[in-house]
């Protein structure tokens, strides 16, 4: 059934992504192709993969940006410019457009724990769950003809073969820099809800009207480059005493 | 938006066949006539050939008949579901035309309003997605409805016109629809050139508290599935003559020639020329409004691709 469940539970699985941290390596993403193209439903296939165009479906990504202070046309004019590597994957909305739009029930969302995800058995591959969702968080898989998307790992998180470690979504447990944290944000005193509360955790696209359960958080306040580039380029050598003050007075000589 | 050439025909054809069916379902034309039988024929053939090429581009058609079951949220699966219902009292007029001579007008009033509402369901498609703001608008309803009314309208003109039967009703009828779908159609492109993005690549990545966003590396360096589907642009000035162009072919045109033939008093073969060239000439600029409808329009996930 295509449209939104009644929870059933509180739970809301997801992630939490913090922007301050992520060094944008890409591990996660690689890690999460390799789990997912031998996990849930069908392997994620590439097109022409050692040729010049390759392609293929990839279910999280990292973009690179760069910010500018408002205010600067160039970089440094006013405040330092900010480089935030933003992976992005599929947010597990609460009013998620791509399930809602689905003629054959193959997007659901699941009740117990609003997880997102696509039966590929009846997905018929029309593409329209992709252009509804404003995140791009649906590709195509070409060589199956269905839709791909995160399965915030479903075959991990509940997976009571793991040790209790890896029951985490292959991102989560790859990311070198802890950038990425999986947990219920449903429940007020998680891990992850502490971190969202702690740190102004924020929705991607409020306006889109989608409510991510996903939350990025904002890098955090720097200090300013330019306070500490004093020290390197000191031209005064007011002050100075000892044997730095008697070379001072020596090499003035010269 | 990619304009894929499966989606155009699909559009296109469905609406023309809708448009015409809607029309010769409210029994304007004598449904005893040779073209009149020809006219329901062509009508259920756009359709078919258009529902069939929409199937056709799909990843799994082979189970296409799992769209009709979402009808509660889905409008793709309304669409399915309304097509099927309108073949029922389309088909049995194009019967009672072709095999007995006669017109039931409830038949037809029936089959008229529900390719209208199939029209409806079709534009839906695009209109409910918000993510694509040029077409989350109801706008693209009326003129997706208004473009298939005038469609029908100038091909009935033309099967009646090679009857030697067109009145001055139906040729004014044709030029007053082509109007107003033109004037929608350009309200709808005011709309969608002057309305302030909804999302920016600010909010696409909650870094507008910062400053401004720009993209500095991308995730791949070669095209992806969301680049290729949802990354198409089309040049601004191109877009400009192109609108130009489906605007002067698909509206001025037509309704200028459909002017000629019912004022001046021309030969049946003249008249015949100028009421099908007419014709030829509006199916030209809706293919090219069409095929801007998808490739001007812009999708949010862009936002986070620098485009």
């Amino acid at each position: 059934m295509t449209t939104i469940p009644k929870p059933a539970s509180s739970k809301k699985l997801g992630l939490v992504i913090d922007l301050d941290i992520c060094v944008g390596c890409h591990a996660c993403v690689v890690n999460c192709k390799e789990w997912n193209t031998g996990g849930y439903g069908n392997a994620l296939s590439d097109q022409d993969p050692y040729g010049a165009d390759v392609s293929g479906a990839w279910l999280n990504r990292i973009h690179t940006f760069e910010v500018v202070p408002d205010g600067a046309e160039v970089i440094g004019e006013e405040g330092d410019a900010r480089v935030v590597h933003f992976p992005k994957s599929c947010l597990h909305c609460e009013d998620a457009p791509c399930v809602t739009v689905c003629p054959t029930g193959a997007s659901y969302k699941r009740s117990e724990d609003g997880i997102v995800l696509v039966d590929e058995n009846k997905c018929i591959g029309c593409g329209l769950c992709a252009w509804s969702c404003p995140y791009g968080a649906r590709e195509m898989d070409v060589a199956a003809g269905v839709m791909k998307k995160c399965t915030l790992c479903i075959d991990r998180v509940y997976n009571e073969t793991f040790e209790e470690v890896d029951r985490v979504p292959a991102c989560v447990r790859t990311c070198p820099a802890k950038a990425r944290h999986f947990g219920d944000l449903g429940d007020p005193i998680s891990d992850v809800s502490k971190l969202v509360a702690d740190r102004g955790g924020m929705d991607l696209m409020p306006e889109q009207g989608t409510r991510p359960v996903n939350k990025y958080l904002p890098p955090r306040q720097r200090t300013a480059l330019a306070s500490k580039a004093d020290g390197f380029a000191n031209e005064n050598t007011d002050g100075a005493s000892g044997f730095f003050a008697w070379l001072d007075g020596m090499l003035e000589k010269i | 938006m990619h304009p894929a050439y499966s989606i155009i025909f699909f559009t296109t054809a469905s609406g023309f066949g809708y448009g015409l069916a809607a029309v010769l379902g409210m029994g304007v034309l004598d449904p005893s006539l040779g073209t009149t039988k020809a006219a329901y024929f062509f009508a259920l053939a756009l359709i078919s050939t258009g529902l069939m090429s929409s199937a056709l581009h799909l990843g799994n058609p082979q189970r296409a008949w799992r769209a009709f079951s979402q009808w509660r949220s889905s409008w793709l699966s309304r669409e399915g579901v309304m097509a099927i219902i309108t073949f029922v009292p389309l088909c049995a007029s194009a019967w009672l035309s072709i095999f007995e001579d006669r017109h039931v007008m409830w038949i037809g009033l029936a089959g008229a309003a529900l390719a209208l509402v199939t029209v409806y369901c079709t534009s839906m498609i695009y209109a409910s997605l918000k993510s694509i703001q040029a077409w989350h608008t109801p706008l693209t309803s009326v003129s997706y409805i208004l473009f298939a009314i005038a469609g029908g309208l100038s091909l009935a003109c033309a099967f009646a016109a090679l009857e030697g039967v067109l009145t001055r009703y139906l040729l004014l009828s044709a030029m007053v629809a082509l109007a107003g779908a033109w004037v929608a159609k350009f309200i709808w492109r005011g709309r969608m050139e002057n309305e302030r993005p909804l999302s920016t690549p600010e909010s696409a990545t909650g870094l507008g508290g910062i400053g401004k966003v720009r993209l500095l590396d991308p995730p791949h360096m070669t095209s992806n599935y969301l680049t290729s589907e949802m990354g198409y642009r089309v040049a601004r000035k191109h877009a400009a003559k192109l609108a130009a162009i489906a605007m002067g072919f698909g509206g001025a045109i037509p309704v200028g020639l459909f002017g000629v033939a019912m004022v001046l008093p021309v030969s049946a073969t003249i008249g015949n020329t100028i009421v099908l060239s007419a014709l030829a000439f509006h199916i030209l600029g809706v293919v090219v409004e069409r095929w801007l409808f998808f490739a001007e329009a812009r999708h949010a996930v862009m936002n986070y691709y620098g485009r």
